[in-house]
């Protein structure tokens, strides 16, 4: 059997299983329509000193969660396929730090989950491994500080801006066990359509969500009402509502339940995130919290998760570059 | 396909972005900012008078009033309340020079973690640098052009 | 009165400030920058006293006012101590604020611990 079905898209021939997930959301996430189905939530300092090592122990503990709800243990695991916003990969580091397991360092942005779920199921499958973990994290306070200004300036954000998710994601996935599996996936090219506003990474992502959704769904000869769910990573209102309208212009109806992780993971009227969720925990709670236990309870019985990217650096935007957008599907069936 | 986008698709695709992309409540921030803006320097005019009354001069009491500004900025920022206000007044605690302190301490605040020289001292003036950089260069114009 | 000019000239420069961060993206260390130059410049060709002597605080506590400072204190320093004046002048007069500034961020760095939003 031929694995690779596309330009961009492979099958797997035994496809591997995702037998447990962890997520770890911060207090803001804790309070929002989800709250339900996160595994802990914390405050977002987490029991330590700064922000970034609030971060990296989501991650620590999250992967520990994972691993342990496997009924597994630490030295099964084959890979840490791991990654964050910081730079360097700060969190994942220092969050894998104490595992002592061969460790695989993503950057992926906000997409990075789609990147780890893909990489270990391609991993899984290809026999080099038979477990894997994949996690991502994001902390509101870490990016802002980063990426943005510090916290203390009193500033107003834009309307099209999103919220960076605190917390963090983690996925244990197997060569066999029960659980949702990994069908198929579709690795996302950048696409760039000229979007320089770090204030609208929605609109800079749209158009990546939309080649990917649309490449994923030739290759396997699909259309978005054979999901039960299609759900984006971190676009937000309005990058949702642009992705929708560039698939309908190219002729794919965007009917069924179509949405994006951003917008269900907080409450609009009342939580005051503006656009919506972002970040790379944005995805990663929202699917190893939410949907897997749909998908586990067979509320839903497949879902295309496609955890989305916006590629820059503070760097890069201050010396006029556009925001290419990526966007990564991962077919997952409960069948 | 949309990877290898041409300059018309780009633009196109940013027409799209502008008709879903919403827009601020640009009157309601204004009378916001209006409303703060002018009761900050209503507490200016308040001190200035003070310090007038009790002789100091025009200019001592304008500086008189400035630090007692700022420090009033400093508390507000590290008790993290400065930032809730800016983020409803917007302009209102921007512009006033109190948005300045802010903007010098804010960084200060955060910054410490990565300790006293490198952190506080290097960060403090991340936002507030450029101000004191064109201002001072400014200034160097108006000298210049003034003694000619 | 003086109160009452004092709020309509300094919230009117606030508009001016708010309309440039909805319309334009500029971020609020931009907008600083900006007034303070504006200030500085209007001060210079003799624009800026006359609203100073309008609205009082009105318009020395925006930061359009330290560039005034700026301006006016390269001015009475180059009349007074010629063309080193000129270097000196600007800063000089901004002392007082960016010193305040400094010490009191300081020890608010000490004492405070960061918080989140």
């Amino acid at each position: 059997m031929d694995k690779r079905i596309g330009e961009q898209t492979v099958i797997f021939e035994r496809p591997p299983v995702i037998i447990s997930t962890a997520s770890i959301a911060g207090e803001k996430e804790g309070d929002g329509p989800l709250k339900d189905y996160f595994d802990i939530i914390t405050d977002d300092k987490n029991g330590r000193t700064s922000w970034e090592k609030a971060e990296s122990k989501f991650m620590e503990d999250a992967i520990y969660k994972a691993v342990n709800k496997s009924g597994f243990s630490m030295t099964d695991m084959d890979y840490i396929l791991a990654g964050d916003l910081l730079n360097q990969t700060a969190a994942s580091i220092f969050g894998a730090r104490e595992f002592k397991r061969p460790f695989l360092g993503l950057y992926g942005a906000c997409s990075t989950m789609g990147e780890a779920l893909g990489l270990g199921a391609m991993l899984v499958d290809g026999g080099f491994a038979k477990k894997v973990v994949a996690s991502a994290s994001s902390h509101f306070c870490s990016a802002e500080r980063q990426f943005r200004f510090p916290l203390g300036l009193g500033t107003q954000r834009p309307l099209s801006s999103t919220w960076t998710v605190t917390g963090c994601g983690a996925a244990v996935i197997s060569n066999e066990g029960i659980g949702p599996k990994i069908v198929s996936i579709t690795t996302g090219k950048m696409v760039d359509m000229g979007v320089k506003d770090a204030n609208n990474m929605g609109a800079a992502m749209a158009p990546a969500a939309a080649d990917t959704i649309k490449e994923h769904l030739k290759a396997r000869g699909k259309k978005i009402s054979d999901f039960d769910v299609v759900a984006t990573g971190d676009l937000g209102f309005t990058g949702l509502k642009l992705a929708k309208s560039l698939l309908e212009n190219d002729g794919i109806a965007t009917d069924g339940i179509f949405t994006d992780c951003g917008v269900e993971i907080f409450d609009r009227q009342r939580q005051d995130t503006h656009g919506g969720g972002s970040g790379c925990a944005c995805s990663a709670i929202t699917f190893c919290g939410y949907f897997y236990k749909l998908l586990m309870e067979r509320k839903i019985n497949n879902m295309l998760l496609v955890p989305t990217g916006a590629l820059m650096s503070l760097t890069s935007s201050q010396q006029g570059e556009t925001i290419p957008g990526i966007a990564h599907a991962v077919e997952i069936d409960m069948r | 396909m949309i990877i290898t986008a041409t300059e018309k698709e780009k633009k196109d695709y940013g027409e799209l972005v502008k008709s879903v992309t919403p827009n601020s409540h640009i009157f309601k921030d204004c009378i916001k900012a209006f409303v703060s803006g002018g009761i900050i320097c209503i507490a200016g005019q308040f001190i200035t008078d003070i310090c007038k009354n009790n002789g100091l001069s025009e200019t001592d009491a304008g500086l008189v009033c400035s630090i007692i500004l700022i420090l009033a900025s400093v508390i507000l920022t590290g008790a993290g309340i400065y930032n809730k206000l800016g983020k409803f007044c917007g302009a209102g605690t921007i512009v006033p020079i109190t948005g300045f302190a802010n903007s010098v301490s804010s960084p200060a605040v955060e910054f410490k973690k990565e300790g006293l020289v490198f952190g506080i001292g290097a960060k403090m003036f991340a936002v507030a640098g450029p101000v004191i950089v064109y201002g001072t260069l400014s200034s160097f114009i108006v000298g210049l052009i003034y003694y000619f | 009165m003086d109160y009452f000019k004092a709020f309509i000239v300094g919230g009117l420069i606030c508009v001016i400030g708010q309309i440039l961060i909805d319309k334009t993206k500029l971020t609020s260390g931009r907008i600083l920058v900006a007034f303070v130059c504006v200030g500085c410049i209007l001060g210079g060709i003799g624009l800026y006293k006359p609203l100073v002597d309008f609205a009082g605080a009105g318009a020395t506590v925006p930061i359009t006012g330290f560039g005034y400072n700026l301006a006016k204190g390269v001015m009475s320093e180059v009349d007074n101590a010629g063309f080193l004046g000129i270097f000196t002048g600007g800063l000089k007069s901004a002392a007082g604020g960016i010193s305040a500034a400094v010490v009191f961020s300081f020890l608010a760095a000490l004492i405070f611990e960061p918080k989140g939003k």
